[in-house]
């Protein structure tokens, strides 16, 4: 198991330097002089001289890239164009609220989806799967914004169960909770309709099985035949599917966040995209391009843990 | 069908006229007819006949497997161990599961648990049925990898399905029918997966354990090769009615039913240098099987009264060799 996690993190270092290239250029090759959109175009030639100089945009292109590489590797991401505080200070103070918002949407989705998803098997065209088919399809045609905002109304402006503004100094963690589930429950919707989508039809698969005969054969009960025995397989694309959404989780989660008013790096993005601060921009994607790479590790290493098959080969 | 009370003695497996029916477009129709024999202890009786005959659904009636919605016991009564399984509770079927009565598979491939280790697909049934605990259960289930003849047991109790052979998890699969000592096992085509060598060593392994256990076995298969090597008594099956039942000698020597004639003539054999005779014509699907002898369609010997259908007769002295056909039985 352990040369498996040296094996999966090594790995992630080759596509770690691609994306931080790709975003390198990404910044590089958008039209327009960023001297001209920070100073205006109003500006001496001998300010935006200067600007370019701090900015270190005199220096030839691959110089820039050994200094931009250099930075990321001392976990600095540079000084914001706009306030000059350091980016890293900006994204730490909003990261855990977007790593929580993540997270929680993705245990609704997984405790409400799964069970969801084997109920709608076993219960094949009967009400639960009709039910279950209908929310999950509910789940994926609603955009986040317009679920958010409908959850908005129904529970927080209606019933009043929750705050229409998630604030962002809740230090009672009762309130930072009440304030959560709303924006985490919009986020997660989009998840419990993969999963359920998923373990539906992946149980439906494995319970024609021939070792499911064989379980059935041994006289196990149906509990467990279901849930140990079909279940552990259908896992194994649960997880796929959880991967390959995180990404579109992570973009959900921007949405959700300016939805209902919440600090993260939702908001930070808006921001930075308002102020044309490109080089708040950069951090940014280097962040989210980041979390992508460490959510796909974390995939992969959960393969290792639901397919005995991913670590002895 | 006799209405004497059954005792358990040494009839591990009875099977009093059953009748197996299953769903084709919207109509049942019957796939197994009217099919009884008894199975004793330490005896092996060999079901045999083409892929559609109605072995396998005679296996699964007896183990209440049959899918729901497409399969159902019409008639007859079955009773393993001394409990009748056709009028037991699904929770009574289900303790006898793998206690009482164990099945092995055709295809070792894909019958073991992908993502469960060996070890705990063979203790898991031990746990069910013995309530052991599950240090006892892995002990156990050590001892019966050895009994199996798998090598270095202990070594391979984690070990996963992917990391054996063929062979080895056919292997895998009787211990793990054997686990609770059962009195009946059903093996349905065990070795028709195998290479042919290993086919040989699972045979032997089985007869060994047979005698062992003293477990009454009901052998499917379609290899003639494999019922002369273990088979005590053979019953041969066609279009779900069976055709023939002999004493393993008595079939070899002198198969009665035309198509057990048939079924040995397209037996390859190194004695005898004539070609092989493929049976003309195929099995008819269940909605188009004709009405009296189902074997009428492809039969030489066909006359007027096939269109109804024979009984299952006893012939001249010999109770235990019956076959059901007009012709044969002399009528």
């Amino acid at each position: 198991m352990l040369r498996f996690v040296a094996k999966r993190l090594a790995l992630a270092i080759p596509t770690l330097w691609a994306v931080l290239t790709l975003v390198f250029v990404l910044v590089r090759i958008v039209p327009g002089d960023p001297t001209i959109v920070i100073l205006g175009d109003q500006a001496t030639p001998a300010a935006r001289e200067a600007l370019r100089q701090r900015l270190g945009l005199d220096q030839p292109l691959w110089s820039q890239y050994w200094d931009f590489m250099v930075q990321i590797l001392h976990g600095d991401l540079g000084r914001s164009l706009v306030t000059n505080r350091p980016i890293v200070d900006d994204v730490w103070a909003v990261l855990p609220f977007t790593i929580e918002l993540t997270v929680a949407a993705l245990i609704i989705g997984v405790a409400m989806g799964v069970p969801l998803g084997v109920l709608a098997a076993r219960k094949r065209d009967g009400f639960a799967d009709w039910f279950a088919r209908l929310f999950s399809l509910a789940g994926l045609s609603f955009p986040a914004f317009v679920s958010g905002i409908l959850l908005l109304i129904a529970f927080a402006v209606q019933l009043r169960w929750f705050p229409v503004i998630s604030t962002a100094n809740a230090t009672d963690p009762v309130e930072r909770l009440r304030a959560l589930v709303l924006p985490a429950f919009n986020l997660g919707l989009i998840m419990v309709a993969y999963v359920t989508r998923v373990t539906r039809s992946g149980m439906l698969k494995a319970l024609g099985e021939d070792y499911i005969r064989t379980a059935r054969a041994k006289g196990l009960p149906q509990r467990l035949i279901v849930w140990r025995h079909a279940l552990r397989n259908v896992l194994i694309p649960i997880v796929t599917v959880i991967g390959l959404y995180l990404g579109v989780l992570i973009g959900n989660a921007v949405v959700t966040e300016i939805v209902f008013n919440r600090p993260g790096l939702g908001k930070l993005i808006v921001t930075a995209l308002n102020q044309r601060d490109y080089a708040l921009l950069q951090g940014l994607m280097v962040v989210s391009a980041f979390a992508i790479v460490v959510a796909n590790i974390l995939t992969d290493l959960t393969y290792g843990l639901v397919d005995p098959r991913v670590k002895t080969q | 069908m006799s209405a004497a009370p059954i005792t358990a003695a040494s009839e591990a497996l009875q099977v009093e006229g059953l009748t197996t029916s299953i769903r084709i477009a919207g109509h049942w129709f019957d796939a197994v007819r009217d099919v009884s024999f008894t199975v004793r202890q330490r005896e092996t009786l060999a079901l045999v006949g083409e892929s559609g005959c109605g072995k396998s659904l005679t296996a699964l009636s007896i183990m209440g497997l049959l899918p729901g919605a497409v399969g159902r016991v019409s008639k007859g009564r079955i009773v393993v161990d001394g409990v009748d399984m056709t009028a037991a509770t699904e929770a009574k079927r289900e303790a006898m599961r793998g206690d009482r009565i164990g099945m092995i598979f055709q295809e070792p491939m894909t019958s073991l648990n992908p993502v469960l280790p060996i070890g705990f697909q063979i203790a898991e049934g031990l746990m069910q049925h013995r309530g052991m605990s599950k240090d006892a259960a892995r002990k156990r289930a050590v001892q019966l990898m050895e009994l199996v003849r798998i090598p270095s047991a202990a070594d391979r109790l984690d070990a996963y399905p992917h990391q054996f052979s063929g062979g080895m998890r056919q292997r895998v699969m009787i211990a793990m029918a054997l686990a609770c000592s059962p009195r009946v096992l059903i093996a349905d085509e065990p070795t028709t997966a195998l290479d042919v060598t290993i086919q040989a060593q699972v045979l032997a392994l089985l007869a060994d354990l047979q005698k062992q256990e003293g477990l009454a076995v009901l052998l499917i298969t379609h290899n003639l090769g494999v019922v002369a090597s273990v088979a005590d008594r053979v019953m041969v099956m066609y279009g779900g009615d069976v055709v023939e039942s002999a004493p393993m000698r008595a079939f070899f020597q002198a198969p009665t039913h035309p198509y057990s004639e048939a079924l040995l003539a397209a037996m390859p054999r190194v004695d005898r240098a004539s070609k092989l005779a493929p049976i003309p014509g195929q099995v008819p699907t269940l909605p188009d099987m004709p009405a009296g002898c189902r074997y009428q369609s492809r039969c030489p010997l066909r006359i007027a009264k096939c269109a109804e259908r024979p009984p299952l007769t006893p012939l001249g002295g010999d109770p235990e060799h019956g076959v059901r056909c007009w012709v044969r039985a002399g009528a």
